[in-house]
């Protein structure tokens, strides 16, 4: 998944080869991970893909089933990956971990402690933002859970930056051998709290540590405990709005050239396709964008706090 | 991975300030944010004193500073911290007797306080630490006593500020800017990872070349593209403290000659502008709720070192336009009021589906709401 390698550096174009990991995409909502295997088919309402017909093909193409049906091959990101992994819990998206990970102040190098792993959501994203030399130590006290997450960082090529620990954090806390190595520690656990003495332990001096839990009221035990040894305590929620676009038609009054309506046109004077294609729709409609729905609702609150640093 | 390699690595990541390295003072537990470099010369104004940094180099981020009178006038000190947990018990004991008092007998006026500006200025030369300062004036303050604690511990808060004042050592990381929630989603998105290649426009001065840059650590490329021949400031990647194996990776290019034809010759490429780019599709727009970001620089001489944003090197040119680059993003300042910044994202988005030219499109908008709840 990750470039970790800078021979296959990302940007270089890439063709899909037999092991691979792909994301097969029919729509933005029905996504699927899938490992290409030479003998292997694909079968689905399009009808059937021979995973043959994909290798060497490169990455973000289009390919047919043998009904012409089509999907769209997708190199994995941890984005996607989110997307398509197997819920064995509750899950952390997109706009939680983006800002989790830009909050721990991870960079390449970092070391980060996790708590628990649960379906490794997070901790792919994680461990994007730590390579190539950085490492993520995730522990959850699940012995299944962190099996399974294990084999899920061996797919997506991460398992020489993550390592999973089978352990209870609350009662036992972080193993001791990863004393003061810590630049950041995350926790989604139950009753976080119990793990905040040993986490504090675990940073470095000023390092950061997160904490993601659903009810105020864990936030508020956590905080407390947070307040003896942390500084600069912060409580955010982070909502997702998404938008729609409309081509919708304008009234007349407002067809006249000029209007920010016919400004999608404009792209297309230079070639004569396009200006056939500003001829169908010049000047008659807009484009808007509208809030789809409801704003992602409540997910959780995520406190941060930082290693007070005794001089 | 060479072992030279990852000492630079820790080097971008360390923990402890050095002669020349950028920091974020943050005074008064975030009433003004300073970015300075750490120099000998270097100094901090606080009210109407002027402190010199000297006292900060070596040591670790996240250090807290008070003044105190040195040999030469007043001087940032380094607090040992462990006095500031047992105050912090201290304060809670006081908080369970203080449900019977309230203000209702508090007269405003100023003859609240017996200490005159001279006295004050007074035990300043005999040598009076802020903090002692702080104590007098709470001692001749007639009314004190009779404050909640909650009023009398913003009065104490008060004084301290202006007499005490508080100095923390933080580390320039991306996220101490802006609209931190829309910029962590970007970077997402864009899958921002270590040798990526990322070209960016970026219309908000450097902010959004410098988190990509941060991101990189030291590898793959930022390229700030433009369209004419004036590449859009960035100047303020200066503040991130990034040391020369960063800035090396940060480079710029008009778009003219990345949109040219790989044979042409440069200099008749101004031409070719607008054609299409042979950029990746993936595309993430947003615009900054406020394109200036509040950050006060403090000058001192800049040392020799690599400077971010030279030109790209004919090398990396040529290996993005026969591969690409891994993602595209572009940030501008939000012009207008609501509406007028979501009108071109949604062009954008029109046109990439109208012409089939994208996939997975979406135009989402983070939403941070903070919570304050630490105080019980
Ligand atoms: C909600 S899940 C974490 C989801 C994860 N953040 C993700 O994005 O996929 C919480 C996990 O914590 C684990 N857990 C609960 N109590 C624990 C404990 N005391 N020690 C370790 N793990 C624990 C559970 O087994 C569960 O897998």
């Amino acid at each position: 998944m990750l470039p970790t390698d800078p021979t296959k550096k990302l940007s270089f174009k890439r063709n899909i080869s037999d092991g691979d990991l792909v994301i097969v995409y029919e729509k933005h909502d029905n996504m699927k991970a899938v490992k290409v295997c030479e003998k292997s088919v694909l079968e689905n309402r399009f009808g059937i893909f021979k995973h043959a017909d994909w290798i060497g093909k490169p990455y973000g193409c289009k390919v047919s089933s043998h009904k012409g049906g089509f999907v769209y091959l997708l190199a994995p990101t941890p984005e996607l990956w989110t997307l398509v992994l197997s819920h064995r819990t509750q899950i952390l998206y997109i706009a939680d971990i983006s800002f989790v990970v830009m909050y721990l102040e991870l960079i390449p190098g970092c070391v980060v402690l996790e708590s628990g792993t649960g379906s490794g959501s997070l901790t792919t994203s994680l461990s994007r933002a730590i390579a190539p030399t950085g490492h993520v130590h995730t522990f959850d006290f699940h012995e299944q859970r962190a099996a399974a997450a294990r084999e899920d960082f061996e797919r997506t090529g991460l398992s020489s930056l993550v390592t999973v620990g089978v352990r209870d954090i609350q009662g036992e806390g972080f193993p001791k051998d990863l004393t003061g190595l810590a630049d950041a520690v995350f926790l989604d656990l139950p009753q976080p709290w119990l793990a905040i003495g040993s986490a504090g332990e675990m940073l470095k001096p000023d390092g950061v540590l997160c904490s993601f839990s659903p009810c105020i009221e864990q936030v508020q035990r956590s905080s407390e405990t947070l307040a003896s040894n942390f500084t600069d305590i912060r409580t955010f929620e982070v909502l997702l709005r998404t938008y729609e676009v409309r081509e919708g038609k304008m009234d007349h009054c407002q067809t006249e050239g000029g209007t920010p309506g016919s400004r999608p046109c404009k792209r297309k004077h230079r070639t004569s396709e396009g200006s056939q294609w500003e001829q169908e729709h010049s000047g008659s409609s807009i484009v808007m964008a509208r809030p789809s729905g409801e704003a992602k609702g409540h997910t959780g609150y995520l406190t941060f706090a930082r290693l007070r640093c005794v001089a | 991975m060479s072992t030279l390699e990852q000492e630079n690595h820790s080097n971008e990541n360390r923990r402890i300030t050095w002669e020349g390295c950028s920091v974020l003072l943050d005074i008064n537990d975030g009433d003004r944010l300073v970015f300075s470099r750490l120099t000998a010369g270097s100094i901090v104004k606080i009210g109407n004193k002027n402190y010199p940094l000297q006292p900060l180099i070596g040591c670790p981020f996240g250090s807290l500073f008070q003044v105190e009178n040195g040999a030469n006038g007043p001087c940032l000190s380094r607090v040992i911290s462990t006095a500031e947990v047992s105050n912090d018990e201290d304060k809670k004991e006081c908080d369970l007797k203080d449900e019977s008092r309230d203000n209702r007998a508090l007269i405003d006026n100023n003859t609240a306080q017996t200490l005159t500006g001279d006295d004050i200025e007074g035990m300043r030369r005999q040598g009076a630490s802020g903090n002692e300062i702080v104590e007098a004036l709470i001692a001749n303050s007639a009314t004190f006593e009779n404050k909640t604690s909650f009023s009398q511990e913003k009065y104490r808060l008060k004084k301290q500020k202006k007499y005490a004042p508080k100095v923390l050592l933080r580390r320039p990381f991306a996220r101490r800017f802006l609209r931190v929630d829309t910029l962590s989603l970007l970077l997402s998105f864009a899958n921002v990872t270590a040798h990526s290649d990322v070209l960016v426009v970026d219309m908000i001065g450097g902010i959004l070349t410098g988190a990509v840059a941060e991101r990189l650590g030291g590898t793959g490329y930022v390229c700030n593209t433009y369209r004419g021949d004036s590449p859009s400031s960035i100047e303020i990647v200066r503040i991130f403290n990034f040391g020369d194996e960063i800035n090396k990776r940060i480079v710029r290019l008009p778009l003219a000659d990345l949109s040219a034809p790989p044979n042409a010759d440069s200099k008749d490429m101004e031409l070719l502008q607008a054609s299409g780019s042979p950029v990746s599709m993936e595309e993430t727009t947003v615009s900054s709720k406020d394109g200036r970001p509040t950050t006060e620089t403090v000058a001192s001489k800049v040392h020799k070192a690599a400077k971010p944003g030279e030109k790209a090197s004919e090398d990396a040119i040529k290996l993005w336009k026969e591969n690409g680059f891994s993602s595209l993003i572009i940030a501008a300042p939000e012009v207008d009021a609501w509406g007028i910044v979501k009108e071109p994202l949604a062009t954008c988005m029109h046109n990439l589906q109208v012409e089939k030219m994208a996939i997975g499109l979406q135009i989402t908008e983070p939403w941070l709401r903070e919570y304050q709840c630490n105080l019980m």
